[in-house]
């Protein structure tokens, strides 16, 4: 293995060069990410920027047009969609839901559901449940593999505030116990900037990347916002009319600031 | 005992409600009714050509319901406009099927006996045929169940659990093809979908757990079919009609109770 630095650490799991198309559109570019163990990495952008469809192409979910994904040899992972509709034509209770597909001891499924703040569902239906009561259930269900990775599509959504206060906090909890690594997509940026290692800024291609603190100051990220100052949407249009197809191959320098952790501190 | 033709028929009913319970709460939690029916209505085609070529008329029942299933479930995950598709499929198959049957010499007097089954005349092989079948799809079934309910509740859970659903689909076809083979005495081609569909529809309304749904489901079809026989030995109706309209009313009876109960 090659011990350069730390960062060479091998990722849990791996996108490399993905290109993904629906039809004839390109839904997602040229994005390369990775995720190591113990990290919580969040992707952020816009509606229809293609974070779900990223997070699906590294489930193996939907196929790639372009590139690969790799994931560490049995890689055990916990997965929330952001979409779940469980159809009123199958009676599942919680607790039966929470055995699916593997099965989980009582005390298992109580202590999970405890864990997410829900202890009193477990008989309730599925379908009867209201959506942040679903939510921490599916995390819940998602914790129960004991996942080397957890990845959440929005888990938030539909949490009352101190309701996603308390959820990121459960999120750093279960990382700092069981060393899981999580990869979320989120479109809260406050919070998630506080709660996370790193962050990811998604719009069909990886804008910008890097600690919070510099993809907060990244005009990309900024110009994505809304929160765009000192000319920063000027610049991003501009950055956006370029195909971004030289990651690679060539050894010239752009003006742009494309490849984040250099900070634009101001 | 089992020379008494209506604990033969008896027991018919009830083997045949012992695959139609689970693979039936599939079928509803799956939303696949339509694809029942192209697959039973095929069965007449397959009767057909049994017919024709000689061979065991559940052979040819088996192999052309296993071909429209396959076909229909390779179509649907290619995408295909599924209600039409469907709509198309099972009443082609079935005019088609009807039009190869009157090619064969001396069937068309006893066409109904495919169309509405003819339980009261189930012989002793017909029997071990029909629980052969039965414990052979509920064994699949049993085998594949937790795989099966989660790729039915979201095949993305699946996938990330590391589980293939097309597999469980595959699994899910050949059970249908195989209860279409089984339910052709009993029911017949026309009325297989129903059995599949009311008894699964009438314990939704009481069950709380998919297991507790298959298993009542089963309960109620074999109650339909007691009633179903005693109706038809006791007012000469049509045997599967009758049990298929017991069905029916225990669907309207436990929906009813379903309201109550949730108040
Ligand atoms: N199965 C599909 N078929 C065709 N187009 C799709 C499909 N799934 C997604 N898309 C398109 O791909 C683009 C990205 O969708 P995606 O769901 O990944 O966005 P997102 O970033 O998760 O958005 P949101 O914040 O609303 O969840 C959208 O334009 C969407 O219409
Ligand atoms: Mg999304």
């Amino acid at each position: 293995m090659p011990g350069v630095q730390g960062r060479r650490m091998t990722p849990l799991i791996a996108a490399d060069h993905v290109c993904v198309r629906f039809g004839g559109a390109e839904v997602l570019h040229e994005v390369s990410l990775a995720v190591k163990p113990g990290e919580i990495v969040t992707i952020l952008g816009p509606n229809g920027s293609g974070k779900s469809t990223l997070i699906r192409a590294l489930l193996g979910l939907v196929p790639l047009a372009h590139g690969t994904v790799s994931r560490a040899e049995g890689l055990r992972l916990g997965y929330v969609p952001q979409k779940l509709a469980v159809d009123r034509s199958m009676p599942l209770t919680v607790r039966r839901f929470l055995s699916l597909p593997t099965r989980v001891s009582d005390a298992a499924a109580a202590a999970a559901l405890a864990r997410v703040g829900v202890e009193d569902i477990g008989q309730r239906q599925m379908a009867a449940l209201s959506g942040g009561q679903f939510q921490r259930v599916l995390l819940a269900r998602a914790l129960l593999s004991e996942p080397q990775l957890l990845i959440l599509d929005e888990p938030t959504q539909g949490l009352d505030q101190p309701g996603e206060a308390a959820f990121y906090q459960l999120i750093e909890t279960v990382r700092h116990q069981t060393g899981a690594a999580v990869l979320m997509v989120s479109h809260d940026l406050h919070v998630v900037m506080a709660a996370s290692d790193r962050v990811i800024c998604l719009n069909g291609h990886v804008c910008c990347e890097g600690t919070p603190r510099v993809v907060s100051n990244a005009p990309e990220y900024r110009a994505l916002f809304g929160l765009g100052t000192r000319g920063a949407l000027a610049l991003y249009q501009h950055e956006h009319d370029h195909a971004h197809d030289h990651d690679h191959g060539h050894g010239h320098d752009h003006a742009h600031p494309h490849h984040h952790e250099h900070s634009h501190a101001g | 005992m089992l020379d008494d033709f209506t604990t033969r028929a008896l027991l018919a009913g009830i083997g045949l409600a012992v695959a139609t319970g689970p693979l039936g709460s599939f079928v509803v939690w799956r939303r696949m009714a339509y694809f029942g029916d192209a697959t039973a209505h095929a069965a007449i085609l397959g009767v057909a050509l049994a017919l024709a070529f000689q061979l065991p008329l559940a052979l040819g029942v088996l192999g052309v319901a296993l071909a429209m299933a396959l076909t229909v479930s390779t179509l649907a995950a290619k995408g295909w406009a599924m209600d039409t598709t469907l709509g198309v499929l099972a009443h082609s198959a079935l005019a088609f099927g009807l039009v190869a049957i009157s090619f064969v010499p001396g069937v068309r007097t006893d066409l109904s006996a495919y169309l509405f089954g003819d339980i009261l005349v189930v012989s002793r092989g017909d029997l071990a045929l029909i629980w052969g079948g039965a414990a052979l799809v509920l064994a699949l079934l049993v085998w594949r169940w937790q795989a099966l309910l989660t790729a039915t509740l979201s095949e993305e859970l699946a996938h990330a659990a590391g589980l293939n659903p097309n597999r469980e689909r595959l699994v899910l076809t050949v059970a249908l093809a195989l209860v279409v083979a089984v339910a052709l005495k009993v029911v017949g081609a026309l009325l297989i979908a129903a059995m599949l569909i009311i008894p699964a529809a009438a314990a939704r309304a009481l069950a709380r757990t998919p297991e507790a749904m298959a298993a009542l489901a089963t309960g109620i079809g074999g109650l339909a079919a007691f009633l179903g026989l005693r109706l038809s030995l006791w007012q000469d109706t049509d045997a599967g009609p009758s049990i298929v309209a017991s069905a029916a009313v225990i669907f309207a009876l436990a929906a009813v109770a379903g309201q109550l109960r949730r108040g």
